[in-house]
């Protein structure tokens, strides 16, 4: 597969070229059992505040106290964005008054993250890789959720996101399109899956990103930047800074100036809009939490992490090219997700790895998007696949038979080969047997015989009769090679 | 009756042992003190019934030889500890319905131990001020008065009421919280006993904050000794504060009586400050004198940042008191008062839920923490306080093993003497206390005198980090030379 043509990144005005600038803050929920400084459950779902402790509810007198997990969860993601360690980093209150914030403050790390600077490779479609720059990465608490729409007058509030651990990381202004920005956060999404760190579910909230935008011609000194805040899909991503490029553009060529403000997007309406009188100058009073000793740890810890880390998709995509021999296109769909390249995997050890891989992007993807399964929950084992790769391999059975095997076992399970061996798919390679189906079907179309003399596309119609009578069991190819002797002669 | 409640720890344990008295003898006896006393206002909330139900308990398990060291001590507690099922309101008004489910973990360690809960006493709203007169509760009278005068005096804050109801015997001890002298100035005011023990020493998990960098837990007592008992029990690591220290207990009590032969004393200059009443100067002289003539050595040592620790201790307090009060929102519990919106509810709850000293320093913290003014004010405090960190870990590495001081600038005022003009005039009660907060260090406030009016006048004793035996093997030495003190009844 040819890679398509480069596309040119800059957005045409009406009075020329712009450049998008774009540098993204995504807020990732750490994968952990508990709270970041409470012992209170980080379950999704659960009753209103269910998950709720004296911590978390800013009860008189406690105390935060570190959950050692997240901070692990923290540096491994680091690690896995090739970024500083820092070890020493320091926790502070970001003081605001807001219901869903009990404490009136916003435990984070401000001056001092756990994690410095990084850099991200991003594979982008038409071939290209770019390198994104990552500022920081820091712990900090989730608020609450506030319900407006359960009361006349009143809002309810519901702690159980109260003081979740949530990794903040800032990529740099490298990002120069939306499409870029979709691809960076996806591969955000698929590093800390592959670690562990992060379940990228963006439906529970787990993901979601602040995307600052501005546009500048193309060379020109950077232009001013709007914030569109709090954006939880990945699509959503795109479209709000296809719109957000699109406003800032017209204001400009119509002799506007850009104001730097907060935004919201509207997904259904595809719009961004400025968020209501924001308080203006908004002081946090940012200062290092008194409650807290500062976070320190030493270089033997980080090894030990390191040590501990999965292969990861950059690594893994290089090892399936070079060992597989696969295409860079087939490799990048196959480590996008962990459970796939492992399953894929292990259905290539011993076998033909580009066969694994039609079978495991074609057949198997397409059929567990179908139903909205994931890997983890495939019918079809990794044992299964293989035997049914074996039979064709074998030439037991033919690619056409081999799916309705596969169906089979998608459908009621067993054993791909006692299967075929039950039900008789075996393919019929006995030429004899083949040669009575074959001789029959001429006998009975003497018209489409003379027809097929003429114009040999017509040999397709006789070898689809043939497999048709012969429950798609005879071997294609000597149905083939009989024909093409029977007809021409 | 009123001999029961005369006790030290010592004697108590002792009257049960020989079965002279019971636990519940010993709680009924300081149930009717308290009773007999309420015009001290010293407790804001009594606790009979669960005193009783304690002491029984505590009999119980004296008579199975199961006892806890302090079994059966009937004991104060003060306002800003959270006892589970005891209203908690740190009296304000924006806590005044409060119930917690939760014990801290000191009270919870002293009821681990055998302790009597008699009930909470008053103190200064959020442990903000140094008369109690700040108390949304309103003020403590201290049991003591100048001689031939009705004058009422304050017990000094913010533990007012922990110092009053230990000086006037209505407990056998007494908790308090000290972050800037709030334990020692009391203590010093009243005739007893108050330790702040170092930072990280007591657990601060339950205990209502105020200035979480400089708060610690301590405990009143009549006697050097019986501070080092409670204190042995209050103590203890806690994995629910991680800036609580891991390191064990030692036997405070068997500290006291120890020798202090050879033991260097420093003397800092900086705390011979200008004004100093002559009775102040005479004391401290005094004490000199008693701890050498055990055998002590007296140096001069410098702490020269030692003028900066108050204006710079108005920066720290306040700013962590901006934050952490910020829960107070009457959101989810306290005081509310509705309003159109959430920022009226906010606004509305806490002018009326906050007295005006509590509110003075919660705009002093927010400005210092603001943008533009957060390295002038905040950043610079943080460095002085470092300084003064310095100042002491010098003088400490020079050989000297703990220092003296005077407790308080003077003796105790009467209430109303000072708490209505210049607020900083109250805040100079703590010159010789905040700078022990801002180094962590363990401070002890020891009676050793009256003044001319015949109040009390106490000396403090500045120990090396986590050595709180220093200061009770000096402290007893004081209270052995200088005797104990007791007001004479008047209520």
């Amino acid at each position: 597969m040819a890679a398509p043509d480069k596309p040119s990144k800059l957005v045409k005005g009406a009075s020329g070229d712009w450049e998008v600038v774009i540098g993204m803050e995504v807020h990732a929920q750490v994968a952990s059992h508990a709270k970041l400084f409470s012992g209170a459950s980080t379950e999704f779902g659960g009753a209103p505040n269910a998950h709720v402790s004296l911590v978390d509810a800013a009860m008189p007198g406690m105390l935060p106290v570190i959950n050692a997990e997240c901070v692990r969860q923290a540096v491994r993601t680091g690690l896995g964005l090739n970024a500083k360690i820092n070890f020493k980093s320091v926790f502070d209150r970001k003081n605001y008054f807001y219901p869903d914030l009990p404490q009136g403050y916003q435990i984070s790390q401000y001056k001092s993250p756990v994690v410095g600077e990084g850099e991200v490779a991003v594979d982008m479609p038409h071939g290209e890789t770019i390198k994104i720059g990552i500022e920081r990465l820091h712990l900090e608490q989730d608020a609450g959720k506030l319900l407006h729409d359960r009361h006349p007058s009143m809002s309810y509030v519901d702690l159980n996101r109260s003081g979740v651990a949530l990794m903040e990381i800032v990529s740099k202004p490298d990002l120069r399109s939306s499409d870029e920005a979709k691809a960076y956060m996806s591969k955000l999404r698929t590093i800390m899956r592959y670690l562990g760190t992060c379940d990228g579910d963006m439906e529970k909230g787990s993901l979601r990103a602040d995307v600052n935008v501005s546009v500048r011609r193309p060379g020109a000194p950077l232009g001013t930047r709007c914030e569109i805040k709090n954006v939880n899909s990945i699509r959503f991503v795109g479209q709000a800074v296809d719109y957000e490029v699109r406003r800032q553009i017209k204001i400009l060529e119509d002799g506007g100036k850009i104001e730097q403000e907060t935004r919201l997007f509207d997904s259904d309406k595809g719009e961004t809009r400025a968020m209501r009188n924001k308080e203006e100058a908004h002081d946090y009073r940012y200062f290092p939490d008194p409650d807290l000793l500062p976070l320190e740890f030493d270089a033997a810890y980080v090894e030990y992490l390191k040590s501990g880390l999965p292969e990861l998709p950059d690594e893994k995509k290089v090892r399936f090219t070079r060992d597989f021999g696969l295409s860079a296109y087939d490799a990048d769909v196959l480590v996008s997700e962990r459970a796939l390249a492992d399953y894929f995997e292990a259905v290539a050890k011993g076998r033909d790895a580009k066969a694994a891989a039609n079978w495991v992007i074609n057949e198997l993807t397409g059929r567990l998007n179908k139903e909205g399964k994931d890997f983890a929950a495939s019918p079809v084992s990794t044992a299964q696949l293989g035997a049914v790769l074996d039979l064709i391999g074998e030439g037991v059975i033919s690619g056409k038979i081999a799916k309705d095997v596969f169906e089979i076992v998608w459908n009621e399970g067993g054993d791909p080969r006692a299967i075929v061996e039950a039900r008789g798919l075996k393919q019929v390679t006995d030429v004899g047997a083949i040669e009575k189906m074959v001789d029959d079907i001429i006998a009975k179309n003497p018209d489409k015989v003379e027809q097929a003399k003429a114009n040999e596309k017509l040999l397709g119609w006789f070898v689809g009769q043939v497999m048709k009578a012969s429950g798609g069991k005879a071997n294609p190819q000597t149905v083939n090679e009989l024909l093409k002797k029977k007809l021409k002669a | 009756m009123t001999a029961l409640t005369s006790l030290t720890l010592a004697e108590a344990r002792a009257g049960f042992a020989k079965k002279q008295f019971s636990a519940a003898e010993l709680t009924e006896a300081h149930l009717a003190a308290i009773e007999g006393a309420r015009s001290l206002n010293a407790f804001v909330l009594e606790t009979p019934e669960r005193a009783l139900e304690m002491a029984k308990a505590s009999d119980a398990r004296i008579a199975t030889g199961t006892a806890g060291p302090l079994e059966g001590i009937p004991l104060a507690i003060k306002d800003m500890f959270c006892t589970a099922g005891v209203r908690t309101a740190a009296c304000s008004r924006i806590l005044h319905n409060f119930v917690p489910t939760y014990e801290s973990t000191v009270t919870a360690n002293l009821w681990r131990d055998g302790a009597v809960l008699l009930g909470k006493t008053n103190n200064d709203e959020f442990a903000m001020g140094s008369s109690n007169e700040t108390s949304h509760c309103g003020p403590v009278t201290s049991p003591w008065r100048r001689k031939g005068s009705n004058t009422p005096i304050s017990p000094g804050g913010s533990s007012g009421g922990s110092a009053a109801a230990v000086a006037a015997q209505l407990c056998l001890g007494a908790t308090g919280t000290d972050t800037g002298g709030s334990i020692r100035q009391p203590a010093a005011f009243t005739g007893t006993v108050g330790i702040k023990p170092t930072y990280g020493r007591c657990s601060r998990w339950g205990i209502v904050a105020f200035a979480s960098s400089l708060d610690q837990a301590g405990p009143f007592a009549r006697s050097v000794r019986d501070a080092a008992l409670l204190l042995g029990s209050m103590a203890g690591h806690d994995q629910k504060d991680t800036t609580s220290v891991d390191r064990p207990v030692p036997d405070y009590a068997a500290a006291a009586g120890r020798s202090i032969k050879g033991m260097r004393i420093g003397i800092p200059k900086e705390y011979r400050i200008d004004g100093m009443p002559a009775e102040i100067e005479k004391l401290w002289e005094q004490g000199r004198a008693w701890l050498k003539a055990a055998g002590a050595e007296m140096v001069e040592v410098s702490l020269p940042h030692t003028k900066y620790a108050l204006p710079a201790y108005y920066i720290v307090a306040p700013a962590e008191a901006s934050s952490n009060l910020a829960r107070y929102d009457g959101v989810r519990y306290g005081l509310r008062v509705p309003g159109r919106d959430i920022s009226a509810l906010y606004e509305k709850t806490r002018a009326e839920g906050f007295g005006p000293e509590v509110r003075r320093r919660i705009m002093i913290g927010t400005y210092v923490l603001s943008a533009g003014y957060f390295d002038a004010y905040y950043v610079r405090a943080q460095k002085v306080r470092t300084l003064i960190k310095k100042d002491f870990e010098d003088a400490f590495a020079g050989g000297v093993h703990a220092m003296l001081t005077p407790a308080t600038p003077s003796a105790a005022f009467g209430i109303g003497e000072k708490s209505g003009g210049d607020p900083v005039e109250m805040y100079l009660n703590d010159v010789f206390t905040v700078t022990v907060n801002m180094a962590g260090l363990p401070g002890i406030s020891v009676p050793a005198g009256l003044d001319a009016h015949g109040l009390p006048l106490g000396l403090q004793l500045i120990g090396r980090p986590f050595d709180e035996e220093t200061l009770f093997s000096l402290g007893q030495v004081i209270e052995y030379a200088a005797g104990r003190f007791q007001p004479e009844k008047w209520w």
